[in-house]
């Protein structure tokens, strides 16, 4: 049986660019999928398509049991979608945002009301529930957005990116709540750049670079992929550089990798911490000084860099990022999510 | 932060579908364009200034210059003019609709509402209600300046409600044009000056400013027959205005019948382009 997000061989072309080349996916009921890819990856394309706001050039989707492209009434009643850039109407205040969206979901405006009244308790918002919205900060209008979304409790939930431009304090709140959220049962598929997001938040993640999943997994099973620890060592001296790699390749699992220009080096291993104390000690015998030596386990950044030939968020190096990132409103994130289609 | 996740997920009630639906979700949605335009009045006032600025320059500037039937008075000028103007002030909605509805796609709005389960064409209906809310409002400014420069009615105030409501369906038609503009171009800056631009020669090529029988002869054609020009005919007829057109197009001597046609069919034709578009846009 299929899970509550499923998708199959989902295509969308623009022009000469393949947004989307071949998805699939499929999202267990209750659990989260993370996919993770830079700017343009084909993330918020993905998610258009299954929210039923892009229709796609061929492939299939099915969203809490239903057809996305045979009944896309039916799965808006299932779905609550959180953009990428806050979409809340920013002359109107919190409550009149979360009570028109409630009617529109076709609430009684009596159960609109109640609802939006719930909600902004619930995201902290009460104190601002009458004030116009564009005088929140931006993390409050991120939960204003998410409140938006979750009106109706849909069973089926889908976030573009959405920490995306907020300060550290905030983003942890945000997860808070996404975590409560999910813990209620809702199946959620969030997109995120950020690669720390993911691994907090997700169950499964799913990296898309060029509109191709190109792995899928947990966080651990995709750490695996890119091998099991590794000594880093950065010497003091060029010169010491020739002496560490012998001392290494002793110890190592494989090839030594050398950064001339950073002094660094580094090995796969198995043996942890003993085999470092080990290491430290050959060094010291061969009189190679150390600026720092560590015991690495791979994050999903080097996933990331092993999979796709770059870093996640400063892939394309187009600029757009350091806007996403600075969290200037509009502007940039308007950007990233037209390079994203 | 806590928020106590209630009871199991739940769908959204099953929507009513059908006429219901589309009347309540575009209320809904023009509600919240009306509360909008409460919240940035100065959108409203200076809707409201330019057409009185047209007022004032016209009767004042060409007044004394203008020929209508035999007569060169400025006082016969500003009785022909105001049927014109009030035309023009109306077609303007078409501007804020594209504006606004560009605006909405920029900000992401459009995505959320194309994510409920509301009826199709009542973002856009909402949008066009609620600027037909702000017409009457222009539309009532204007004429209190109108009567301040000397115009009247002089066929009684039924014939002039008359007038008054096929201006009010003319401005509603226009506002499905602005939709549909505000739908296809990148920002609302784009809608702003693309929702108005052509909005003058459809303007001045008609009978609204000038006497059209003093145009030369294609031109002339081309004004007689346009949907603009009707609804000016017939608001002179239904006012009793001086310098109804007695030529013999067809439009000219029907006029409230043309006007009404010219409206509607650009209702059902740039509504069914509108709605089609907006289901297909992205921002």
């Amino acid at each position: 049986m299929p899970g509550a997000i499923y998708a199959e061989g989902l295509v969308k072309t623009f022009g000469d660019v393949r947004a989307l080349d071949g998805v699939d996916l499929d999202v267990p009921e209750g659990t989260v999928l993370g996919l993770l890819g830079p700017n343009g990856a084909g993330k918020t394309t993905t998610v258009r398509v299954l929210t039923t706001l892009l229709q796609p050039d061929s492939g299939s989707a099915v969203v809490a049991g239903i057809d996305v492209l045979k009944h896309p009434n039916e799965v808006r009643r299932s779905i609550g979608l959180s953009g990428q850039f806050a979409a809340v109407d920013e002359y109107l205040t919190g409550r009149e945002n979360l009570q028109m969206v409630g009617q529109l979901y076709q609430m009684s405006a009596r159960d609109a009301k109640k609802r939006a009244g719930q909600l902004l308790e619930r995201f902290n918002l009460a104190d601002a529930a009458d004030r116009p919205a564009k005088t929140y900060s931006g993390g409050m209008r991120r939960r204003l957005d998410l409140a938006a979304a979750l009106v109706v409790s849909p069973p089926v939930m889908f976030m573009d990116e959405p920490t995306t431009g907020l300060d550290p304090r905030n983003r942890q709140q945000l997860w808070e709540v996404i975590q409560e959220l999910v813990g209620g049962g809702t199946t959620l598929l969030l997109t995120t750049q950020y690669l720390e997001e993911a691994d907090h938040l997700a169950d499964d993640i799913c990296v898309v670079d060029h509109g191709k999943v190109i792995a899928r997994g947990t966080s651990d099973q995709l750490k695996a992929r890119t091998g099991g620890e590794r000594v880093e060592v950065v010497v003091h001296e060029p010169e010491q550089i020739g002496p560490a790699r012998e001392v290494l390749a002793g110890y190592g699992k494989g090839e030594v990798a050398v950064a001339e220009h950073t002094r660094k080096l580094t090995v796969p291993v198995t043996g942890g911490a003993k085999l470092l104390a080990e290491v430290i000690r050959d060094l010291d015998a061969r009189g190679v000084e150390i600026d720092d030596i560590g015991l690495r386990r791979p994050t999903l950044d080097d996933v990331f860099i092993s999979l796709t030939g770059h870093a996640a968020e400063a892939a394309e190096g187009n600029g757009e990022d350091e806007d996403a990132v600075a969290g200037k409103p509009g502007q940039g994130r308007k950007s990233q999510k037209e390079t994203a289609q | 932060m806590s928020i106590q996740v209630e009871a199991a997920p739940i769908a959204a009630p099953r929507p009513r579908g059908g006429i219901a639906q589309s009347v309540n979700d575009s209320l809904v949605v023009a509600k919240r364009n009306l509360i909008r335009m409460t919240r940035i009045p100065e959108m409203i006032i200076f809707g409201m200034i330019q057409p009185v600025m047209f007022v004032v320059l016209f009767s004042y500037v060409f007044g004394g210059s203008m020929q209508i039937g035999n007569s060169t008075s400025p006082e016969v000028y500003r009785e022909f003019l105001m049927a014109g103007i009030f035309a023009q002030t109306v077609t303007f909605a078409t501007a804020g609709a594209g504006a606004g509805i560009a605006d909405d796609m920029h900000k992401g709005l459009i995505d959320r509402f194309r994510s409920l389960p509301m009826a199709r064409g009542a973002v856009l209906t909402g949008r066009t209600l609620a600027d037909l809310v702000q017409t009457t409002l222009t539309v009532v400014v204007l004429v209190i300046v109108a009567l301040l420069v000397g115009w009247r009615v002089h066929e009684g105030i039924p014939k002039a409600l008359a007038a008054f409501a096929l201006l009010l369906l003319l401005g509603y038609a226009f506002s499905w044009i602005g939709a549909l503009i505000g739908l296809s171009v990148r920002t609302p800056e784009a809608a702003t000056s693309g929702g108005l631009i052509w909005l003058f020669p459809v303007t001045f090529i008609s009978n609204a400013f000038v006497d059209s029988s003093n145009l030369t002869p294609w031109l002339r054609h081309i004004a007689e027959w346009n949907p603009f020009s009707a609804t000016v005919q017939a608001c002179r007829e239904l006012f009793g205005n001086p310098g109804v057109s007695t030529s013999d197009a067809w439009p000219m001597q029907h006029s409230v019948l043309a006007s009404v046609i010219w409206s509607v069919l650009i209702i059902v034709l740039f509504r069914t382009l509108a709605v089609r578009k907006y289901r297909s846009a992205t921002a």
